[in-house]
């Protein structure tokens, strides 16, 4: 075939516009593996969320070995470019696919309609169908054991919570954190600085510096860099890390941090379809089926903070304890959870109130 | 007092990045080039000072790599568009997302690297003088240096005669090249400067604002620099008041917030842009003097031969 400049346009093009599937393991033997496909939203060396899924594909690679082929696209932009990718998996073998961002949810949808032969697995979503089953993490279960810690530590009485946008898997986590920390210290406020974005080291770092001035001696952050960790390491003073274990960005100041651990939820669910038991499921893990886990608590910590952290963390596994116990307050002082109650899971995937205790207004 | 010291830390810190990247960006556009590149030429800069020193070869070298590393940018970009005469528009936007791809692909191995940030300047006595202390004798090297840039820049525009060469080169480019002035050779350092500055700013984000490299970190600072040129009506006094009042009204929201000021969190994440704009829209309302300071030529391709 003669290269010409044309040809040569549109090989460019399609080799650019081919999503870079990476494949592991061999070529197809007489028993085919189970092709397993997984998105990512971020690059896989993000340190926070791409990387915590990843880790749950060396995880299914290395229980089940020849028995299975992985493969994983990182970096796909949520929206249109989402359902090639999607498409292109499913249409190339691939029978069981993850995919791990709130926005891949319509885009996996689509194309789990059009393959019904594929089983499709999406993270953090409500969209479900014969072939698509859903998951998300009960992640305000670890602000409660970072609450109790901050209960403690806090001198000031003041938390500084650094926030994204105001969704209710946002204004769920402030309302754990608080009410933990509350339950220690009932004088304790929280104060919410809301940066519109999920990674802006530059603001998240202004922001926690804003909060410090104010005389915030403790940081929460639902936001993706280690920004804010770095500023408490600076000012001496505590704070949480994020999705994951950010330790090195804060020595001292690094209390312990609530981290995604996706790899036994993979495990099983790879294991249901090499045995024939795989079926459409909601999913909502917490630190009981050890989906939501504390990186370890800092040794400078004091012992009786350690012992009720963990405390907290045995009683919220056993069941003993809801985050969300009631009575719970809002703002206002209105009983919003009686006495003896708890919230249900409906009330807190709708969440768009604040508890008492947390200062300022929630943006609409 | 101590609150309004340890705020106008954060206001300086604000605004560094941009003040060095809008100083770059005015002396690239006063020789007639318009270079959409900011963004990417500071992710660049940022990436290459932070791997420089985190991998052992000290801030001097890191930041000196940096405005290296931005003026390689800039010089991709002057080699297609005043060598190449290519579209100053399409080429600059291009170059924003190469510098976004490329310093990913360079970042790889530093994504998650802890870093020591800038040492702040102490002189015994002065620096723990109330308010002023910290602020005038304890900042890091950069900000000192993106006043001396500031100044450097205005003096060199008005009060040398490479500067008016520049600005001859800015305004009409063919007057100049009949005078004998090299408008290629103008236009090509412009450019690099422009891109050293850029690099410089990258840098101090990474390397001061926060001290650590993350993917596309920048986000939008090269945009706003390059807003900033404009509605400061190529001035570099107000450059540096629209840089401040852009900072401090970024720091000013966020307090707001914390304070519990009640108004939605969504309006004050505008206030700065609404701000730096509405104020250096009134103080510049008089057309025929924007008319004196923009570039004529701007943007526009310049062949000797034509």
């Amino acid at each position: 075939m003669r290269i010409t400049r044309r040809r040569f346009t549109q090989g460019a093009l399609a080799a650019a516009a081919a999503p870079a599937v990476l494949s592991f393991g061999g070529p197809a033997r007489a028993a085919d593996p189970l092709k397993v496909g997984f998105v990512y939203v971020g690059p896989i060396g993000d340190h926070g969320w791409s990387y915590q899924h990843n880790e749950g594909r060396l995880a299914v690679e290395a229980e089940f070995g020849d028995r299975v082929e992985t493969s994983f696209v990182e970096k796909v932009s949520e929206g249109a470019d989402a359902e090639r990718v999607v498409n292109q998996l499913a249409a190339s073998g691939h029978k069981l696919i993850f995919t791990t961002s709130f926005g891949f949810m319509n885009p996996t949808l689509k194309v789990a309609q059009r393959h019904s032969d594929v089983m499709f697995e999406h993270a953090t979503g409500y969209k479900r169908a014969d072939n698509l089953a859903t998951y998300a993490a009960r992640f305000y279960e670890g602000r409660t054991i970072s609450g109790t810690l901050a209960g403690h530590v806090s001198e000031t009485g003041v938390v500084g919570y650094i926030a994204s946008f105001p969704i209710p898997e946002v204004v769920r986590g402030i309302g754990a954190f608080t009410l933990a920390a509350r339950r220690i210290n009932p004088d304790l406020e929280v104060r919410v600085v809301w940066v519109n974005s999920w990674y802006d080291p530059g603001k998240e770092a202004d922001a926690a510096k804003a909060l410090v001035d104010q005389g915030a001696d403790v940081l929460l952050q639902h936001t993706d860099s280690p920004a804010p960790m770095q500023v408490a390491e600076e000012r001496g003073i505590k704070a949480v890390g994020q999705a994951s274990d950010m330790t090195r960005f804060g020595p001292s100041a690094h209390m312990t941090a609530v981290v995604n651990d996706w790899a036994p939820y993979y495990v099983e669910r790879v294991g249901q379809v090499l045995d024939g038991s795989w079926t459409s499921t909601d999913t909502w893990g917490g630190l009981a089926s050890g989906m939501v886990k504390m990186a370890p608590f800092n040794s400078n910590l004091p012992a009786e903070a350690i012992a009720d952290a963990e405390q907290a963390v045995a009683d919220i596994k056993s069941g003993a304890r809801h985050p969300f116990d009631g009575p719970v307050r809002d703002q206002s002082g209105t009983v919003r959870i009686a006495e003896g109650e708890r919230a249900s899971d409906e009330l807190l995937l709708g969440m768009d109130w604040y508890v008492e205790g947390v200062q300022g207004k929630l943006p609409g | 007092m101590e609150i309004l010291s340890l705020v106008l830390m954060s206001v300086v810190a604000a605004a560094t990045p941009l003040l060095f990247a809008a100083i770059g960006e005015l002396v690239t556009e006063k020789s007639g080039v318009l270079n959409l590149g900011v963004e990417g030429m500071m992710l660049v800069g940022a990436v290459v000072g932070f791997a420089v020193t985190a991998s052992g070869g000290g801030a001097v070298l890191g930041v000196s790599a940096a405005a290296a590393a931005g003026s390689a940018m800039a010089a991709l970009f002057a080699l297609l568009t005043l060598n190449l005469l290519a579209n100053q528009v399409a080429t600059g936007l291009a170059l924003t997302l190469f510098g976004i791809g490329l310093s990913a692909l360079v970042g790889r191995g530093f994504i998650g690297v802890p870093l020591d940030g800038l040492p702040h300047l102490a002189i015994p006595g002065l620096s723990d003088l109330p308010l002023i202390g910290p602020l005038i004798f304890g900042q890091d090297a950069l900000v000192y240096l993106s006043f001396v840039a500031v100044a450097a820049v205005a003096w060199f525009l008005t009060r040398t005669r490479a500067g008016l060469i520049l600005k001859a080169v800015g305004e009409n480019p063919a007057a100049a090249h009949r005078l004998g002035h090299s408008v290629l050779r103008v236009r090509w350092l412009a450019v690099l400067f422009g891109g050293a500055m850029a690099g410089i700013g990258g840098a101090y984000l990474s390397l001061a604002y926060t001290p650590l490299w993350a993917e596309n970190m920048t986000a939008g600072r090269g945009w706003i620099a390059l807003a900033l040129v404009v509605f400061a009506t190529w001035r570099p006094g107000r450059v540096l008041l629209g840089a401040y009042l852009f900072g401090g009204v970024t720091i000013a929201q966020l307090h707001a917030q914390s304070a519990g000021v009640a108004l939605p969190s969504q309006f004050m994440s505008m206030l700065p842009y609404l701000a730096t704009i509405l104020v250096l829209v009134l103080i510049s309302r008089d057309a025929a003097r924007i008319r004196l300071n923009a570039p004529a030529s701007i943007g526009k391709v310049f062949h000797p031969g034509g």
